[in-house]
């Protein structure tokens, strides 16, 4: 189990690193293709009224014109030690872990992300949490009523959930429930307030995110839940269980539920590990101040160095997020320790 | 009263293409102590019908009616609550592939002291322990140790071993075992059928041994019913149906199967044609489409269901042949051929 | 007594690689099939029995050249047919057919029964479509079909017609040996009786050569002339029916057989039986020298240091054992091997 673990981690570092050097790749690569040059990418630090000598400094100085793998060094580097962004007129300071700096809000990257992470991250485990537990719930009462009245409604709101897009449920569910009608919740949007600072505030102003993003979600795990629950309810070891004389109870949580779960936990750990990257649509529907919001906002300002350094930080949890589903599928399942 | 006794039990199961009658009306007793072995071809009723001794057919779409007493109480009509609670405690069961009957994500030792908590008041301590006793006697080596492997970590026959110590936990009065050495080397069979002898006269349960195997039946049973198309249409002691079966199909049984412990036949003696649908059963008698002495009940057989009779000192058999023939063709048409040439 | 065996196998061996890791790297093998030798002479039937995991199928599969040989020799009539090229194996092809266990999974649900009979024909383009269809109503014929169900699919035929079906296609192009693997034991009783009758009809009317493959001691010995007994990859015993059953020399030979359960009450307290302990260790890591020394109730110090090697004890039988049980006394082989003698790998 041990070895397993480490050699899951040494993955991870692996794939982290894989990552970083694509991403790293495709945005030294994107904007030359698109006939960027060193020189105009340089521009960009030192400000429109500069004149072509001091851009020409600049780029040299930021290191433009080195090869990609001695910028990437760089870049690495700054992650680890911090950097300085030595433009020619000055010298802008980036600490470690430097994962770039914006020239145009001449703000380092990382501490802007890390004010953006509570809210990306409130926002997905509720949300998580809602629609693990709704939809494994209904997944279960479905599989076990098969045919059932509640199964075809269920199945039927199910798969309006998971064609119906997220926009589209967030407004209707924007203007159902706030706008002042009478089902009013909450506020429409565009506040967040730290748990820490107030937990009834912070739930409050999240509970339609959370609900809009859950729907998406529960609609998928209840197919899918139900279809594994299908399948082991007609395993021989359900009929052992039961011949053993436990109650439905018992077999259908204990021993059904249970061998159900090992391809529900992996989709789980794929979606809450995108979802941390930043819930795009959610979080500019209801204009939240989140990783999401920050991604698109950076690219609508050409902002480069502010989506790397969102692109991985979403990548990291994309990866983390896999590494804890590995580690729970050993939990989960014994024959995997072996492998 | 016998311990379990079956009255006319009848299983069906309304299906898109019709109902199938997978156990039609099935009656036979078993005391404590003695084996009763269930012999058939695929899909003959004998997984249906223990699973509806155990009651795991309820809550599903399957139809019974008749009666099932098992020391003293109708099982039929009883609440499934109360099954559930007789089962694994009084009447537990035995299953034929035991990699898939065990689930994989527990070890062997939970699953065992699962079945042994439900019915029995205990700390996980002792029950931990008595799941050891029980793996210890089974045979399973260093139990202390394997108590907490899973159940991929055994070998074919551990787990059957494993099995059978979770069935035998609770100190079960009745014991079915479906098929119990199907899925296993001859080497490892033998340990098993050794193993299964032994722990019933321990026990002193009643054990029903299901399978298609005569050899496996003749090993263990003292009283042997052979079913065809969800009835029972010859029952008797092993001695009855190996020395003086009187039923065709018994015969064919015993003609299709090469045996070691004889010369060798020139040839086997099969059964033609194949097993019957359930779900349209063959007038009559249900066998007479394959029954090479058809013609010798003068078309009776095409529609009249034979009864099952007593010819002597409870060896029953469903034929309308009369005992005198039956027995004539036996010694004079059946069994010479049996025997090598 | 000195004619060309049809098939002669020596010292054949399939490892299958075992790999672990990113990499791929090999941390093993498994032996599957690991020296083995043995004739088959035209018209006789040698059946191969042991239990699970023994190598009796990739046997199979090694003499039909479906899978290429790790080392040994395979000479199809005269011919070496060990690593030849698929392209030159297509006559090989059309001569050794198998028959396979699962009747229900070997045939293609899609197809009638007139295209999977057939199929054989219409690949080696053989026949016109209308010689075709004669030519297979024939077959079916032969193997107890209706020739009427050459429109119908596999799913409208119980396990045994299947089974009958799957008999028919192999005999399509008139092979010369058949390679039947476990060819009854998924039917039922009364059925399997048929199968094996049909067998051996078919061998005396199309005088066909068999190797059968089966875990069933009984089955093996009703249709074979000749038995070899395998064991973790190794053949231990082989011998004519006879000499096999009744006298065998392999202290697994006689475990096995003294295991069959016996169809007869009476006899089950008379006979005195042979017990092994535990199950048949991995084929991954098999016991060193004797590869049954873990279960032998006679095994030695010489057992797990020598390899027995595979001698004739006794005309037409030979067994691999230090200990031979039933060899003739005074037969060289009876006292235990010389270290000398057999070479350990
Ligand atoms: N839930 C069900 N619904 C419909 N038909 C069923 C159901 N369970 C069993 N049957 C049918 O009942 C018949 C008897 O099945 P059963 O499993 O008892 O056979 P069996 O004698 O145990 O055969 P085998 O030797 O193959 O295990 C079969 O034809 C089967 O298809
Ligand atoms: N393609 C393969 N790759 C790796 N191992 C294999 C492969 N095919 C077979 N083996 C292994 O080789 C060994 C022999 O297998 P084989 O199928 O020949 O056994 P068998 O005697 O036919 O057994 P059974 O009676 O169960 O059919 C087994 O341990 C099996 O796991
Ligand atoms: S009743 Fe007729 S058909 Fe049925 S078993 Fe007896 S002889 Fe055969
Ligand atoms: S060589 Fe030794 S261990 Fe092997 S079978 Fe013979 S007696 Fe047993
Ligand atoms: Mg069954
Ligand atoms: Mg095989």
């Amino acid at each position: 189990m041990v070895t397993y673990i480490i050699r899951r981690l040494i993955w991870a570092v692996v794939m982290l690193t894989i990552v970083s050097i694509i991403t790293f790749g495709i945005f030294f690569l994107v904007p030359r293709l698109a006939g960027a040059t060193s020189e105009s990418l340089a521009a960009r630090y030192v400000g429109r009224t500069a004149s072509a000598e001091q851009v020409k400094i600049a780029a040299d100085k930021l290191g433009f014109n080195d090869p990609l793998i001695v910028q990437y060094g760089r870049f690495a580097k700054g992650i680890v030690a911090g950097a300085d962004y030595d433009y020619g007129p000055g010298v802008e300071h980036c600490p470690a872990p430097c994962f770039g700096y914006s020239f145009l809000t001449r703000l380092p990257v990382w501490p802007d992300l890390m004010d953006r992470l509570p809210v990306t991250l409130s926002l997905a485990i509720g949300a998580a949490v809602i629609w693990v537990i709704a939809g494994v719930a209904t997944g279960v009462l479905s599989a076990l009523r098969r045919g059932s009245l509640f199964d075809r409604a269920a199945m039927g709101v199910a798969l309006a959930g998971v064609s119906l897009p997220i926009f589209f449920t967030g407004i209707v569910s924007l203007v159902v429930f706030s706008y002042g009608t009478p089902f009013r919740i909450t506020a429409p949007g565009g506040s967040f307030t730290p748990f820490d600072e107030n937990p009834a505030m912070w739930a409050y102003n999240l509970i339609l995110p959370w609900i809009t993003l859950a729907f998406l979600y529960a609609a998928g795990y209840a197919r899918l839940t139900r279809a594994g629950m299908l399948e082991t309810m007609n395993e021989d070891y359900i009929r052992t269980a039961r011949a053993k004389g436990l109650s439905e109870r018992r077999v259908v949580v204990k021993h059904g539920l249970r061998g159900a779960l090992t391809p529900i936990l992996t989709i789980f750990g794929l979606d809450l590990g995108l979802l941390l990257g930043g819930a795009v649509l959610t979080e500019s529907t209801y204009s939240l101040p989140g990783m999401g919001k920050y991604a698109i906002d950076a690219i609508t300002n050409q902002d480069l160095p502010k989506v790397m350094g969102v692109t991985l930080v979403a990548a990291f949890f994309v990866v983390f997020a896999n590494l804890i589903v590995d580690l729970l599928y050993a939990v989960v399942d014994p024959r995997v320790r072996l492998g | 009263m016998s311990f379990l006794e079956l009255k006319d039990l009848r299983i069906h199961f309304p299906t898109d293409d019709g109902l199938v009658k997978s156990v039609d009306g099935l009656s036979f007793s078993l005391e404590r102590g003695r084996t009763l072995g269930i012999v058939g071809e695929s899909g003959s009723g004998k997984s249906v019908t223990s699973l509806g001794i155990l009651g795991l057919h309820k809550g599903g779409r399957a139809r019974i009616s008749g009666e099932i007493w098992l020391d003293g109480e109708e099982l039929v009509g009883a609440s499934q609550e109360h099954v559930r609670g007789l089962r694994g405690k009084k009447m537990a069961m035995i299953f034929q592939d035991p990699l898939s009957a065990m689930h994989p994500f527990y070890t062997v030792g939970e699953q065992i002291i699962e079945a042994y908590r439900i019915h029995n008041d205990v700390s996980k301590k002792v029950a931990r322990k008595h799941a050891v006793d029980m793996l210890g006697r089974v045979g399973i080596p260093q139990p202390e140790r394997r108590v907490d492997s899973y159940p991929h970590e055994f070998s074919g026959g551990m787990r059957q071993r494993a099995m059978i110590a979770m069935a035998l936990s609770c100190d079960p009065e009745l014991l079915i075992a479906d098929e119990p050495t199907t899925a296993l080397d001859v080497t490892v069979q033998a340990q098993i059928l050794d193993l299964m002898r032994d722990l019933q006269r321990d026990f002193n349960a009643a054990l029903i041994v299901i399978t298609h195997d005569l050899g496996v039946v003749a090993e263990l049973s003292d009283d042997i019913l052979v079913m065809y198309g969800g009835k029972c249409v010859e029952y008797g002691t092993s001695e009855d149906i190996f020395e003086r079966p009187e039923h065709p199909y018994t015969w064919g049984l015993l003609g299709s199967m090469p045996r070691l412990d004889r010369e060798p036949t020139e040839r086997l003696l099969p059964i033609k044609g194949s097993p019957p649908s359930l779900i349209n059963v063959p007038s009559g008698c249900a066998f007479h489409p394959r029954c090479a002495f058809e013609e010798r009940t003068a078309g009776r057989a095409k529609t009249e269901v034979p009864e099952l009779l007593e010819t002597e000192g409870g060896h029953l058999v469903r034929c309308h042949l009369t005992r005198e023939r039956r027995r004539a063709i036996w010694e004079n048409e059946i069994k010479p051929n049996l025997e090598a040439s | 007594m000195n004619e060309e065996p049809l098939l002669s196998v020596q010292g054949l061996e399939k490892h299958f690689p075992v790999t672990k890791g990113l990499l791929k790297r090999q941390v093993g093998a498994v032996r599957a099939v690991d020296g083995i030798s043995f004739d088959v002479m035209k018209g006789e039937t040698l059946g191969l029995v042991g239990e699970s995991g023994c190598g009796k199928t990739t046997t199979g599969r090694l003499i039909t050249r479906l899978i290429e040989p790790t080392g040994g020799t395979i000479v199809f009539e005269g011919n070496d047919i060990s690593h030849m090229s698929q392209g030159r194996l297509r006559p090989l092809r059309r001569d050794v057919q198998m028959i396979f266990q699962d009747p229900y999974s070997s045939l293609n649900p899609r197809h009638t029964v007139g295209a999977i009979v057939g199929a054989p024909f219409r690949i080696q383009g053989i026949k016109t479509e209308q010689g075709t269809k004669k030519a297979v109503q024939e077959i079916l014929e032969l193997v107890g079909l209706n020739p009427e169900h050459y429109n119908r699919y596999p799913h409208e035929f119980s396990g045994g017609q299947r089974q009958r079906i799957g008999i028919a296609r192999t005999l399509a192009l008139k092979p010369k040996l058949i390679i039947a693997d476990e060819p009854v034991s998924a039917l039922d009783v009364s059925i399997q009786a048929q199968v094996v009758n049909l067998l051996e009809d078919l061998q005396s009317e199309l005088d066909l050569t068999y190797v059968v493959i089966a875990h069933d001691l009984s089955v093996v010995r009703h249709i074979s002339d000749r038995v070899a007994v395998m064991y973790l990859g190794k053949i231990v015993e082989i011998a004519d029916r006879k000499g096999l059953y009744e006298a065998p020399m392999h202290p697994y030979t006689n475990a096995l057989l003294s295991a069959v359960p016996i169809p007869d009450p009476k006899r089950r307290k008379e006979r005195d039986r042979i017990r092994l302990q535990g199950d048949v260790p991995s084929p991954l890591n098999p016991p060193p020298a004797c590869r049954f020394h873990t279960r032998c109730w006679k095994a030695q110090d010489i057992c797990r240091q020598v390899e027995p090697p595979l001698l004739t004890l006794a005309p037409g039988h030979q067994a691999a054992c230090h200990f031979p049980e039933n060899a003739p006394s005074g037969s060289a082989a009876a006292a235990p091997q010389e270290p000398a003698a057999a070479p350990a790998d």
